[in-house]
């Protein structure tokens, strides 16, 4: 099953390659990951999905926690949530693909934010799902290239992750 | 406030952490700090012959005093050759500060000469690790080193020290702290109330348990409550190799050791058990055998302070996660009005346990099968020679293989952190240094490593130290001539090829003790076994080797069945399973 951990931790260096190590260690898997500081400088937040059953995530999320330098972490697919990626896609637009792609990206909701003769840059955001979604709606053929941020997210309602 | 260099703090950090011996090997990027180490003499300093060797002298120094050990090594190849003993430290969950030098920070990152990125080589062995910044954060960061090392589930830390933090001539305002807080580290310091009272439960009404008691209650300092828990419930116990020592070794309540080369009652035990209580165990796979066939009928309590040790391989039905000293104090407790009010049925069925129990330690094991008309010397009987010697008190370190398993049966421990050996990554080299480490904190102890001419070779430059140090271990040597354990396998699983398991060209090991200035003796037939261990034994300021020349062709049993085998799958002997 895929989960989505949000971790809290000092923002350290080499606070992030214990946690990548610890994955590669244990052979837990990373799909996707991103990372950053919060608005209290001293601290990382990072958000990770990976693919794992209930036994698994439980160790995952213990090892984690283990770790020193995490303060905190949340399961966030244990409970509802938002979540959202951010896609950068670069694509062919000439001739009659020009105003398909363009159609298509309106549906998706994504925007243009760099054009040439040749090219579309679309920025899109949304749940992987649907990032998934207007990759297949799209001709291959089209498709130059790709970038993802990777899922971030947060709990619905109250229920924050602070130290 | 006092002005000191980066190595003079990192000096008197130590000395205020109350660290009394530190062992080392110097080099380029740490001669600053060992210029430090000259200049004082409060802490002692031992030289090593090989990095590797400081870190198991350091190991065997926490594992039989409980403090955290200290070693000092140099960048790159002082560093690498340190990486196994620190490894060795992690999966036993001992502590120990491990300070390397690094190259001067404005040459990390460019292949300069002796650098190897510590922090990230050892990650994956370490609980934590420090590459330290700036030479103000020396003392803090020592500080939290030890805290980090020594507090829940301990384990080596590294710190590494750029070596123009060390620089005698940049003075900087010395204070070490008293404490320090982390808010990313909390160990839990008591457990769950609801969890334990779950426990009490199921210790209030099982029929057919059984205690299993790991290294936790070693390191954990909870041998004493074990011992009252374990009196007091009057269940029969086993403990793990690590756990050797926690409870008595010679007490009736006592099964032996459990799994890979456990007793057939401790394994039968476990297997037909109705309750498992596991303290300060992490149900390993040398404990275990087949998962899904294990303890098929038991209800677990798992007691740890590491929560990730709990229900990582075997789900544990109660979980508790604590210190094992004060979740056992706050059990005891509660156990006592439940024992007093015990059931006449549920006394019944403990003693029906306890009969067929009886019945399974009839079975005797670990009787030394032998011909008599052999002069032949089996290796359990060396150990059995050693256990005589020694009355049963000595300090017993071991390397790795046969004569380890034949120790841990041979040589029953009543005290904890008596018996010292590489458990978790089964590091060959590991007797000899470990034993350096428990004689350098314990000079008028009798101290023993048990040790096999493989493993003894790993790490026999240390005898130079023992000279210069005057260590009086005694060294036994059970030699077979042969990898023995790797035999044993290629006897059992590839039909005999011994592929790379034969020891040749030995050097005569008396001699070679001699040129370092130790006495050595060699012993071939049974008559001589026990005069001269004792003659051994009785040299009190001089190192002893004694080479035993044992039958080559013996296997350690009871061994379990692998694969797909539960616990209660043994071989006995020689062709003879359960």
């Amino acid at each position: 099953m895929r989960r989505i951990i949000s971790v809290l931790m000092e923002n350290e260096p080499g606070a992030l390659s214990r946690v990548i190590g610890l994955f590669a260690q244990r052979n837990y898997n990373i799909e996707t990951l991103t990372v950053a500081p919060t608005e209290d400088s001293t601290l990382s937040r990072l958000t990770l999905s990976t693919l794992a059953g209930d036994e698994q995530v439980e160790q995952i999320t213990k090892q984690l926690n283990k770790l020193i330098e995490v303060v905190k972490l949340v399961d966030l697919t244990e409970g509802e949530h938002i979540e959202r990626e951010l896609m950068l896609i670069k694509l062919k637009a000439t001739g009659a693909q020009r105003a398909e792609v363009k159609r298509t990206s309106d549906i998706f909701r994504g925007q243009v934010i760099d054009v040439t003769q040749s090219t579309y840059t679309i920025q899109l955001t949304g749940t992987t799902e649907k990032l998934d979604a207007f990759l297949r709606a799209l001709p291959e053929s089209s498709v130059m290239e790709v970038v993802r941020s990777g899922v971030s997210g947060l709990s619905r309602g109250e229920k924050v992750l602070t130290t | 406030m006092e002005k000191l260099s980066g190595a003079d703090m990192l000096i008197r950090a130590l000395q205020d952490e109350g660290v009394d011996h530190v062992f080392g090997y110097p080099g380029g990027a740490v001669l600053h700090i060992y210029d430090a180490v000259f200049r004082q003499n409060r802490i002692q300093h031992v030289l090593v012959r090989h990095e590797q060797a400081a870190t198991h002298m350091a190991d065997g120094y926490a594992r039989s005093t409980g403090r955290p050990g200290v070693v000092l090594v140099t960048s790159g190849p002082g560093a690498t050759n340190a990486i196994t003993g620190i490894a060795t430290a992690y999966m036993d969950s001992i502590p120990m500060v491990v300070i390397s030098g690094q190259v001067q920070s404005h040459l990390i990152g460019t292949d300069s000469f002796q650098e190897t990125d510590m922090v990230g080589v050892s990650r994956p062995i370490v609980k934590h690790s420090f590459l330290v910044r700036t030479a103000s954060e020396i003392p803090e960061t020592i500080k939290k080193a030890f805290y980090i090392a020594t507090s829940g589930r301990p384990g080596p830390v590294v710190v590494d020290i750029p070596k123009d933090l060390t620089d005698p001539t940049n003075l900087f305002d010395y204070s070490y702290p008293e404490t320090v807080t982390m808010r990313s580290y909390s160990p839990a310091t008591r457990g769950h109330t609801g969890q334990i009272k779950k426990a009490i439960k199921l210790l209030a009404k099982c029929e057919r348990p059984v205690i299993y008691a790991g290294g936790g209650v070693v390191q954990g300092d909870a041998s004493s409550q074990l011992i009252e828990l374990t009196r007091l419930l009057g269940f029969p116990i086993t403990n793990t190799l690590m756990g050797l020592g926690a409870f008595p070794g010679t007490d009736r309540q006592f099964l032996g050791m459990l799994g890979m080369h456990g007793t057939f009652e401790a394994n039968n035990a476990m297997h037909h058990s109705d309750l498992v209580f596991a303290i300060g165990a992490r149900f390993d796979d040398r404990i275990t055998n087949t998962v899904s066939k294990f303890c098929p009928y038991a209800e677990i309590i798992h007691l740890d302070i590491d929560p990730t040790s709990i229900s990582k391989t075997v789900n544990a039905d109660v979980p508790i996660v604590g210190p094992v000293d004060t979740v056992l104090d706050e059990m005891i407790k509660l156990l006592e009005p439940e024992v007093a009010e015990r059931s006449e049925k549920q006394q019944q069925m403990l003693k029906e346990w306890w009969e067929q129990i009886e019945g399974w330690r009839k079975q005797d094991c670990l009787a030394v099968i032998r011909d008599e008309s052999e002069d032949i010397i089996k290796p359990q009987e060396a150990v059995q020679a050693v256990y005589k010697a020694t009355d049963g008190k000595a300090y017993v370190t071991s390397d790795v293989g046969q004569h380890q398993m034949f120790a841990a049966q041979y040589y029953p421990f009543d005290e904890p952190r008596k018996w010292i050996n590489s458990g978790g990554l089964g590091t060959m080299g590991f007797g000899l240094p470990a034993a350096m480490g428990v004689q350098v904190a314990f000079p008028d102890e009798q101290v023993v490593c048990i040790t096999g001419e493989g493993s003894i070779q790993m790490n026999i430059q240390e005898l130079s130290t023992c000279s210069q140090y005057g260590l009086p271990i005694k060294i036994i040597n059970v030699n077979n001539g042969s990898l023995g354990m790797v035999k044993q396998w290629q006897d059992m699983q590839y039909e005999g090829r011994h592929s790379h398991s034969y020891m040749d060209s030995l050097p005569d090991f008396v001699k070679l003790v001699e040129s370092y200035g130790h006495v050595g003796f060699k012993i071939e037939s049974r008559d001589e076994l026990e005069p001269v261990m004792a003659e051994a034994m009785a040299i009190k300021n001089k190192l002893v080797f004694v080479d035993i020349m044992v039958d080559p062709s013996e296997h350690v049993y009871p061994m379990l069945i692998a694969p797909n085998g539960s616990l209660r799958d043994m071989w006995l002997s020689k062709g003879v399973r359960t």
